[in-house]
């Protein structure tokens, strides 16, 4: 790739921005499929279970799946024998406007940082988890896939209920 | 108007051969009289060596519902104090883990108590004197244990000052503990990897009969380890197996498989699945390992300590060790309908750091509150804590495999389907409920 080629695909900030606003929207409205096709093939969702955790591998964390995880995650969701999915769990996302932490154009590489509240209910049971989301962001073939999504809870070491869904 | 308190036959009722009350998991005196009873006269996990290897380090943690602190005392022996300050009443020793020094200092007016419990000083002494303090409660300083074992790091106590002794407790059981031990090259554990923390709202022993419930995978699990062989089975020819579904893909073994691996149980409502096989049995070998436990061990020992795959085993009360995995679970009670589940992992020292990456890993999948078998198994306890409360069907039952005159042999082995060792908890159950009911 050249230089003239990346200038006339370098991305705005506003679409790095509204990636991740996207992102969290797919999974409000539950159209999971969509939203694990923003993942690179070698993409991870990473939620550590430490304050500041640094290991995903020697250390036990909330999650850390890749795509396959992932799909077989979602793939669960609607199967006719998911009983703890029927009734369906489901989330909301607000979140803080993204902040773009660093960004190289000639690599194609983003990280941005976005503060957010998430709420997951099913039946009569709600909860609130807070925390920031860093989105590791690359550009294959033109179009921004995740490389990471590293959730940190504000609570990641307390002892929690089901979280069925993806913060 | 009390049930059960004053009443052992009552007690002794709620256990038939092959069925248990519908109160065990739903009557809140009797979760009183389990915290009073069960969990003071029967021998309950309390931490790991590991966690507090200098004197003065400790970590807090319940025993059924009582708060205590394991601490390193001064002389390095493990000490197991009641975390309650004898003035008035307030949590010693803060936090989950950190080192005390060589005393401890309640936080409210300073009394201070050495790591043994006793009562080293407090302030302003003089206003004590011909006050009858030396006769109070508060004068012996922070209550302890009643008794403390630690097996090969393993740290147990009986909050009861007298009871049944270690040894006759556990007797033949704590082979799953050396099989774990014996795993690591040098012959040592060490807690790694963090602690899960799930909480769960139903009542403890559903967890408990969980772990030896081999007709339950393939069913409750189909949602979970079901779609991640299918998701699998899905995959381009010759893409290599990955860890995660070498781990989940076991779950959905048929029931000839549990049948075969079979149930062992002892005394005292201990026992394990998974005598001749198990889900654990045929994980990809981790290089370098073998070599290392053959020139720890020799070849044959080795291979006798890796060939032993067992699945759960059950500590009764309440924890589950799984040898070939390094993991351990403990069911902590906090309420009749509420179980706090701590999922811990250890690190075989001196082995490759990839069995403990593949522990955590299973710890991961299967034991966090993002666990999708946890979800699986979790809507089942919740389905049966709302409606064993029903009326028109008051017994749980447990009589699958229910042999003539099994509660008169301890000690067997049968098919991997049997509640057996269901069976085997519910009669400890009666026996520790019951032992010290005149006390």
């Amino acid at each position: 790739m050249n230089a003239a080629t990346v200038d006339s695909t370098a991305l705005t900030e506003r679409e790095l921005v509204q990636f991740v606003y996207r992102e969290a929207s797919l999974l409000d409205q539950a159209r999971y499929a969509e939203w694990l096709e923003l993942f690179a093939d070698d993409g991870m969702y990473w939620m550590p279970l430490s304050p500041g955790q640094t290991d995903a591998k020697l250390h036990t964390s909330l999650m850390h799946e890749d795509k396959l995880l992932l799909g077989i995650r979602i793939e669960r969701l609607a199967g006719a024998r998911t009983y703890s999915q029927q009734p369906p769990s489901r989330c909301h996302h607000l979140l803080q406007q993204p902040e773009v932490l660093s960004r190289d154009d000639e690599a194609g590489q983003y990280q941005l940082r976005t503060s957010f509240h998430y709420i997951e209910t099913r039946k009569d049971d709600q909860f609130l988890l807070a925390g920031w989301a860093t989105h590791d962001l690359v550009r294959v073939q033109g179009a921004l896939r995740i490389a990471l999504k590293r959730v940190d809870l504000l609570n990641c070491d307390a002892a929690f209920g089901n979280i069925c869904l993806f913060p | 108007m009390s049930k059960y308190r004053n009443n052992p036959e009552a007690i002794q009722a709620l256990v038939r051969p092959g069925e248990v009350h519908k109160d065990l998991y739903v009557d809140a005196e009797l979760f009183e009289l389990e915290m009073e009873r069960l969990f003071a006269n029967t021998w309950v996990y309390v931490g790991h060596a590991s966690q507090v290897p200098q004197p003065g380090d400790y970590t807090t943690t319940t025993v059924g519902t009582e708060p205590v602190v394991m601490v390193r005392h001064s002389d390095r022996s493990v000490r197991v104090l009641v975390n309650r300050c004898p003035h008035k009443g307030v949590q010693v020793a803060g936090g989950t883990c950190g080192n005390t020094g060589k005393f401890f200092r309640c936080p409210y007016h300073a009394w201070t108590f050495k790591t043994d419990g006793s009562l080293l000083s407090l302030p302003l002494r003089k206003g004590y004197e011909n006050t009858g303090f030396e006769h109070c409660e508060a004068s012996q300083g922070m209550a302890t244990a009643g008794a403390v074992h630690v097996y090969r790091d393993f740290v147990f106590c009986r909050l009861a000052p007298q009871g049944i002794s270690f040894g006759d407790f556990f007797g033949g059981s704590l082979s799953t503990i050396d099989n774990m031990v014996d795993r690591s090259p040098e012959g040592r554990l060490e807690v790694a990897g963090g602690v899960l923390r799930y909480m769960h709202p139903c009542n403890w022993k559903m967890l408990v009969d969980n772990q030896t419930d081999t007709c339950h995978p393939m069913v409750a699990h189909e949602s979970s380890a079901g779609t991640a062989v299918a998701v699998w089975n899905r995959a381009p020819e010759g893409t290599p197996k990955p860890m995660a579904v070498e781990q989940f893909a076991p779950f959905m073994s048929p029931y000839e498989f549990f049948e075969k691996m079979g149930i062992r149980v002892w005394d005292n409502g201990h026992g394990h699945t998974g005598v001749a096989d198990s889900i654990h049995a045929a994980y990809s070998p981790v290089p370098g390992y073998w070599e290392q436990m053959v020139a720890a061990y020799g070849e044959e020992r080795a291979q006798a300590i890796l060939g032993d795959v067992r699945h759960n085993t059950v500590y009764f009360p309440n924890i589950m060790v799984k040898g070939p995995i390094q993991t351990l679970r403990v069911f902590k009670p906090v309420a009749v309908d509420r179980t706090l589940v701590e999922s811990w992992t250890f690190r075989l020292v001196g082995a490759p750091d990839l069995l403990l990456e593949r522990t955590c890993m299973y710890n991961r999948l299967i034991n966090a509150p993002t666990s999708v078998v946890g979800h699986d198994d979790l809507e089942m306890y919740e389905r049966a804590q709302q409606a064993l409360k029903a009326r028109g069907r008051d017994w749980m039952n447990v009589a699958r495999l229910l042999e003539p005159g099994e509660a008169d042999a301890p000690e067997a082995v049968v098919n991997g389907t049997s509640e057996r060792q269901m069976r085997n908890q519910f009669q400890a159950w009666a026996r520790f409920m019951t032992s010290e009911a005149s006390a």
